[in-house]
């Protein structure tokens, strides 16, 4: 389009040779460097592999999950206490989906359970499932017994953690639909038992007295297997480092259907 | 009629692929189209022209009424993304990857094939959503997604400002690179997402990243935008749109069937190649060189995004927007004949 008037015709097509060259190796870096960028979003993924997230209610498998997600959003649109949220670009091909951080806000299925199902439009978390015992988004484990006040025999006095805490649980004795701080509710416990107490699951979790406690007053949590993971009991224990914790499930998530 | 209609088709997708436009044959060449060109050859016509351009270039009027249109609709389109969330408007949820219009399922046609390949199982609702987007940009020209819609156009569009500035300085220097690096990045992305079993485009793909950014809150991914801004600013202008970006070129394929386009009237143009100098997509506007045309009147390619750049830019408005069947334009009239008055 713009001809230099100035160069002779063999400079010229010497030069034009040259240019098409530069752009063409140009072009091909530019596309080596695009393809390495979106490569480098898979090795992030094995990077993370030893810290799985816990995935909304629903998800399918991890591998057909992360493959099934279109990363729009709409299951954090609908959850009404804002457990689920999008990841950012840390977590590689991760980037955009949707996971819970139960000790934060964990999933009460205030909604009555599976909105973010309903809204997903890939059926990345799975259109098979319709209420929340089908629901195996992981398990809940004891993980720091000796943090557990239960099994120390003690009670509990005060907000569950703290007055900053900003999560929300529904408390269907104060309303039925719409989930309160955290924060704003009181206890006075003679012995903690928090994560049993406020679990959505019929019969997921129970106390159990230790059998080598000798004074009768310790009890331990324990999980039942139709714990679906939500968290709540996460969120809840009030003990620091938390004492129970969702072991995150990567498989066998699909299987709606009821439990056993 | 119909073999020169899909022939015309089949030049225009192969340009977009990044074909170099043709030349143009007499024997191609309407009657009118020659008759025209050999009276703008005239040393009188040429100096009319001339004459025009100087007197235009005196003036040196801007129009931004098309840019305020599309920068409007952007940050409307978005903004319903971002408040449908944050004051629960319920409007347009989700993001540009999919989302729900007043409850209807909307599915980004790129996303969703790069979907179906990776995980290889297609639910209807993707399906639903799929559909209505490809009416929908069926009727409105293909690429108007781009311009009218996508907000890294918008951040683009003010990176190339920056990036003209400094070009008009002399502190930066455009590397243009292959058109043909497109399809191939295409054919890269659609060959990742089957291969690896995910979605691997979506995880650098500035559109979702902003939309999400916006609507959620995910920040530390615009910093991948960040660094393709930064290269559209310093080394290349708009290469994202114009060289990589998959989805602008799956909306130019519906952009080939599509009767919202831009018609280039040659009875009017000074062939000053303004328009050229601001379009993303300059290849399509080849028609508008003198003898570059085989008709007087030419409908811009499906590469085109409609962004009406060209429109604000040309000053004797040889490009408009065309409803093809639907607008009514005045027959063409003689080489020679004074100008016929336009309302």
């Amino acid at each position: 389009m713009t001809e230099d008037k100035t160069s002779t015709p063999s400079d010229d097509g010497l030069d034009r040779f040259g240019e098409d060259r530069r752009r063409l190796l140009r072009s091909a870096a530019v596309g080596g460097a695009i393809t390495c960028a979106a490569l480098a979003g898979l090795w992030r993924e094995k990077a993370m592999a030893g810290a799985p997230r816990l995935r909304p209610p629903g998800a399918l498998d991890e591998e057909r999950f992360l493959a099934a997600c279109i990363k729009c959003g709409q299951c954090v649109q609908v959850c009404p206490i804002r457990a689920v949220k999008l990841a950012d670009l840390g977590d590689g091909i991760g980037n955009g989906v949707p996971y819970i951080d139960p000790r934060t806000q964990a999933c009460d299925f205030s909604c009555d359970a599976t909105q973010c199902i309903l809204a997903c439009p890939t059926g990345a978390l799975s259109h098979e499932i319709d209420h929340k015992e089908q629901v195996k988004m992981g398990k809940a484990k004891l993980v720091v017994a000796d943090a557990c006040l239960a099994r120390k025999g003690k009670g509990f006095t005060g907000t569950a953690r703290g007055a900053a805490f900003p999560g929300v649980l529904r408390y269907p004795e104060i309303d039925r639909w719409k989930a309160q701080p955290v924060a704003g509710q009181k206890y006075a416990l003679d012995l903690c038992d928090l994560c049993v107490r406020h679990c959505p699951i019929e019969g997921a979790i129970r106390l159990e007295p230790l059998a080598a406690d000798t004074t009768g007053k310790s009890k331990t949590p324990v999980v039942e297997a139709n714990c679906v993971g939500c968290g709540v009991c996460e969120m809840m224990c009030p003990a620091e480092p938390v004492a129970i914790r969702v072991e995150v499930s990567t498989t066998g998530r699909e299987t709606g259907g009821p439990h056993a | 009629m119909t073999i020169g209609f899909f022939a015309r088709r089949l030049d225009d997708l192969m340009q977009m692929l990044g074909r170099a436009p043709r030349r143009i044959g007499k024997a191609d060449k309407t009657a009118e189209a020659l008759a025209l060109e050999a009276f703008k050859r005239t040393p009188e016509e040429r100096r009319r022209r001339l004459d025009a351009i100087r007197a235009e270039e005196a003036e040196g009027v801007v129009s931004h009424k098309w840019r305020i249109r599309r920068w409007a609709s952007i940050l409307a389109v978005n903004g319903l993304f971002v408040a449908s969330f944050w004051v629960d408007l319920q409007l347009v949820e989700g993001a540009l990857t999919a989302s729900r219009v007043l409850g209807f399922h909307f599915a980004d046609l790129n996303s969703s094939l790069q979907l179906m390949l990776a995980h290889g199982h297609v639910v209807l609702n993707l399906l639903i959503g799929v559909t209505t987007v490809l009416l929908l940009y069926l009727f409105f020209g293909g690429r108007a997604f781009c311009s009218w819609v996508c907000p890294y156009h918008l951040v683009s569009e003010i990176a190339e400002m920056v990036h003209l500035k400094l070009a008009a300085r002399g502190l930066v220097t455009d590397h243009d690179l292959d058109r043909r690096l497109r399809p191939v990045m295409f054919v890269v992305f659609a060959a990742l997402a089957f291969g690896s079993g995910y979605t691997l485009f979506e995880t650098i793909s500035p559109v979702g990243i902003l939309s999400r950014g916006m609507t959620y809150g995910t920040v530390a991914a615009l910093l991948w935008v960040g660094v393709l801004l930064l290269v559209e600013v310093f080394w290349s202008r708009r290469f994202w749109c114009r060289y990589v970006c998959p989805i602008g070129l799956t909306y130019g394929f519906v952009g080939l069937a599509t009767p919202v386009r831009v018609l280039w009237d040659a009875e009017k143009c000074l062939h000053e190649g303004k328009c050229r100098q601001v379009c993303l997509v300059p290849h399509v506007l080849e028609t508008t060189k003198l003898g570059r045309s085989s008709d007087v009147r030419s409908p811009i390619g499906s590469d085109c995004t409609r962004c009406a750049m060209c429109l604000d830019v040309c000053p004797s408005g040889a490009l408009s927007f065309d409803i093809a069947g639907i607008t009514r334009r005045p027959p063409p009239g003689v080489p020679g004949q004074p100008a016929r008055e336009d309302a």
